[in-house]
């Protein structure tokens, strides 16, 4: 497979931001012909290395060969002509334009400066069509699906940097993260383009989250941590489980230990209890009981009613129906700042649009709720802000360890931990989760789930609401189950409960 | 196990749409909306007025007559309202034009033919000035021509504070200028603007300019990451605009034969109205220069239709104008919803 002579050696690149070193002497090499992973946690400075090779980050180190020039890439543009074309996760094209011009704009054939319409939407067809897709390229690419409108995306840059766009132009394809939003027919789709691109000859390097897709397409793997070469790697020399401790750099069975602890951990006295509470259209009314300590975890399919049940709990969607008491208080739950006066903080799920302000720092995001549960005319001494600020970024291991960074620069997870240390400050005494592992890396997944261990041992009752099945059994005393926004059961964890057991209940809406 | 929680996604929709649906997507629409209209406001007006001479092709030649300044502003104001963008200046740059020109012909005395380009690059040099402002310190292009509206106007008022009569007789000859066309005739000024707007077309749909302006005002984000000049193509637009603008302003004075610092005052809304009311989309990326001919002859059409009903003040022009812009604006919230469905 592997080619003598490599078309684009990285070595020893180094790329600093004001306080963080997020590449430091990183080597790489992509081979002609092949699929390569680039793998890491979030923060390991995948994002980085890709933007420096295509010309959105400048390098402060190190050297770039392609075909064994050395070149300086300064640019999108350049990397383009330099033959280094990148399809972003989310599409970067102009969808009110033809798919033809979407594939050719700014390399239009012209004669005298006019557009040869006709030739191009011939090219543009020809290209498709070798490329084995079906798609009308007349038509406006805002007709299409995001899948196909990806394909497109890839279409174009495989033309790009060849003038008549027979597509021998590009070297080296870089796909950051296509998959995310394909369902499975949609990625079938893609990896048969790609494995027809590798087989043209073109180097495509491939980032994804999803392992199970790095070991269907990928030949060889280059896995980073924190921003260092961990190593380079053939993908069937390692297996999935080797692949997970290069990139966390240490074993994963620590969380198999919490589910044990879990089970045998005890609960303390009730402290939220909701009695027929219900929101037409939302969820059917429903009892709940919460005690001091325990982890309830919801299992259910999208839409179930599971953020719409913790919503209710929150305030933030106002009950038609039944009444919840904390700590034997009857609470009226008319606005989220009910809820957080007796103590419940609520993490959303789009940590993005309903959480984080991604232009404040890290010290102003974590101190957010907490200032806001004083009052305006209470600031929190400085001193003291300070502090508590500093002793949450070091509790969660929030990287980089530094206030003043702004929370949008950071990655997926240390984002969600920021969000997290906002409630905790505020001493919460139910925390809900809705989704917090979503979107991060293996890593950040574990360390966030050993944190609502240690919480509810300290006495914190966790609401906690994840789509994978294994996580919510892991960690909850008692799963509540739901199924077309109806809470069906309740089940007590034990040993004798297994993903399939809570899969049979989703599925018939009963628990044996 | 998470494979039971996936997200169900609908693959299918969007990839056949349904008859209604790919008319109602479809980016001509609008603009058949509005020849259509035209259409039928100038079969009305003909069953109403036929008696007065509605029916006459002088009645209608003169609606390019009447508007052909305004064609040529409004063809500059597509240019930037499909980048996205918006440009308030136009009004002012054209009050300047009037002034400048009558003053340089007037009381400097210099001859037409040397004022002309001086006139058409002070206009484009502001549209510059305007773009590259915009683009290289990222400020909003409403207030940075906003300044311009106000700049232009002020400047007026610097070369005189009284209206200047221009009496030249190379002026006054190329005002009275017909061009005839058998069944009438169109004046110099008219047959310009047709040239404008033709020359915007092929712009617009055959050179590369043109197609980046498309894709800049579709997302101007990606046309960066696609590599394009996205730059030097905003600076260009205005550049375009300003240019147009003391075009439409030369056009204007020699229709009015004299320079006023009040002249032209709200032009640009004016002109935005027959963009918008050609079906061109005031969030960028979609219209046609085409559909621009026929908002500015639509509004002619009014103001015709107006002067043959007699009783009625200008104002109901205005008012009439409000009323369409409402509509189209509704059109095109319905188109553009649609989309995102």
């Amino acid at each position: 497979m592997a080619e003598p002579r490599p078309v684009l050696e990285m070595t020893g690149i180094v790329k600093e931001f004001p306080g963080v070193r997020a590449l430091s002497g990183v080597d790489f090499r992509l081979f002609p012909g092949e699929i390569h992973a680039l793998m890491g946690e979030n923060g390991a400075g995948k994002s980085t290395l890709i933007k420096v090779l295509t010309g959105v980050y400048s390098l402060d180190g190190g050297t770039v060969t392609l075909d064994g020039k050395s070149v300086r890439i300064a640019s999108p543009l350049q990397a383009q002509q330099a033959g280094i074309s990148t399809v972003y996760q989310e599409v970067n094209l102009c969808p009110n334009l033809s798919v033809a011009e979407n594939i050719f704009i700014g390399r239009e054939p012209t004669r005298f400066g006019r557009i040869q319409w006709k030739q191009m939407r011939k090219e543009a067809a020809e290209l498709v069509d070798r490329l084995g897709l079906d798609i009308d390229v007349t038509a406006p690419l805002s007709s299409y699906p995001l899948a196909v409108q990806q394909l497109v995306a890839i279409v174009r840059s495989v033309g790009t940097g060849d003038s008549d766009g027979a597509g021998a132009g590009t070297k080296v394809l870089v796909l950051d993260e296509p998959t995310s939003s394909l369902d499975r027919d949609e990625v079938l789709e893609l990896f048969r383009l790609m494995r027809q691109l590798r087989d043209e000859g073109v180097a495509i390097l491939f980032v994804s989250h999803f392992l199970d897709q790095i070991y269907e397409i990928c030949d060889r793997m280059t896995v980073l941590r924190n921003g260092a070469l961990v190593g380079e790697h053939m993908v069937s020399d390692l297996d999935q489980v080797g692949l997970i401790q290069l990139m966390i750099g240490k074993a994963m069975d620590q969380l198999e230990g919490l589910h044990e602890h879990q089970l045998h951990a005890e609960v303390g006295e009730p402290l939220v209890r909701a009695d027929g509470l219900g929101r037409k259209g939302g969820i059917d009314p429903f009892d709940l009981e919460v005690n001091k300590g325990e982890v309830v975890g919801l299992a259910g399919l999208l839409g179930s009613g599971r953020t719409e049940l913790a919503r209710l709990l929150f305030g933030a969607d106002q009950p038609d129906s039944g009444k919840v008491t904390i700590d034997g208080k009857q609470v009226s739950m008319s606005a989220p700042n009910d809820a957080i006066g007796a103590g419940v903080a609520f993490c959303s799920e789009n940590r993005k649009t309903e959480g984080l302000v991604p232009d404040l720092t890290v010290r102003e995001n974590i101190i957010l709720a907490l200032q806001a549960a004083r009052g305006w005319t209470r600031p929190i001494p400085a001193a003291q802000r300070d502090e508590l600020v500093a002793k949450y970024i070091k509790a969660l291991d929030i990287r980089p360890a530094n206030p003043e960074a702004r929370v949008g620069q950071l990655s997926g997870g240390n984002q969600q931990k920021v969000l997290l240390a906002r409630w905790l400050i505020t001493q919460p005494k139910l925390l809900i989760l809705d989704e917090p592992t979503r979107g991060i890396d293996v890593g950040a997944k574990a360390e966030i789930q050993k944190l609502v261990v240690s919480l509810s041992e300290e006495g914190m009752s966790v609401l906690y609401i994840a789509a994978e099945l294994e996580e919510v059994l892991r960690l909850s005393h008692t799963i509540g189950v739901l199924r077309d926004r109806k809470l069906v059961a309740r089940i007590a964890n034990g040993p004798e409960i297994t993903p399939t057991r809570i899969l049979e209940t989703i599925a018939s809406g009963e628990h044996q | 196990m998470s494979t039971a929680t996936q997200t169900p996604t609908a693959t299918d929709s969007g990839r056949t749409p349904s008859r209604a649906t790919r008319l109602l997507g479809d980016r001509r629409l609008p603009v058949l909306v509005t020849a259509t209209l035209f259409l039928v406001m100038y079969a009305a007006g003909l069953s109403r007025y036929a008696n007065y001479g509605f029916g006459e092709p002088q009645v209608f030649l003169n609606l390019f007559i009447d508007n052909g300044y305004l064609l040529v502003a409004a063809v500059g104001a597509t240019f930037v309202i499909l980048s996205g963008g918006i440009d308030l200046s136009v009004g002012s740059v054209i009050g300047f034009t009037t002034m400048l020109t009558a003053w340089l012909v007037e009381k400097q005395g210099l001859p037409v033919l040397v004022v002309i380009p001086i006139a058409l690059g002070v206009g484009a040099f502001g549209g510059f000035l305007m773009g590259y402002v915009i683009h290289n310190f990222e400020i909003q292009p409403f207030i940075v021509t906003l300044a311009g509206l106000f700049l232009f106007r002020g400047l007026c008022l610097v070369i005189s504070k009284e209206s200047i009569s221009i009496g030249d007789s190379t002026v006054s000859s190329m005002a009275q200028a017909q061009a005839s066309l058998g069944v009438g005739f169109l004046s110099v000024g008219a047959i310009v603007s047709l040239v404008v707007l033709a020359v915007a077309f092929y712009v617009l749909h055959y050179t590369r300019f043109g197609r980046r302006v498309y894709a800049i005002g579709g997302n101007e984000q990606s046309a960066l990451l696609m590599g394009l000049p996205q730059g030097g193509t905003k600076i260009a637009v205005y550049t375009v605009s300003g240019f147009c603008s003391a075009l439409a302003g030369l056009l204007f004075t020699l229709y009015i034969q004299s320079g006023d610092p009040l002249h032209a005052t709200g032009m640009e809304l004016d002109a935005i109205a027959a963009v918008v009311i050609g079906g061109t989309l005031l969030t960028g990326g979609s219209g046609y220069v085409l559909g621009t001919l026929f908002g500015v002859l639509v509004l002619g059409l009014i103001k015709s239709i107006i002067q043959f009903e007699g009783t009625l003040s200008s104002w109901w022009t205005k008012i009439a104008t409000g009323v369409l812009l409402c509509a189209f604006i509704l059109i095109q919230r319905a188109m553009t919803t649609r989309k995102k469905t």
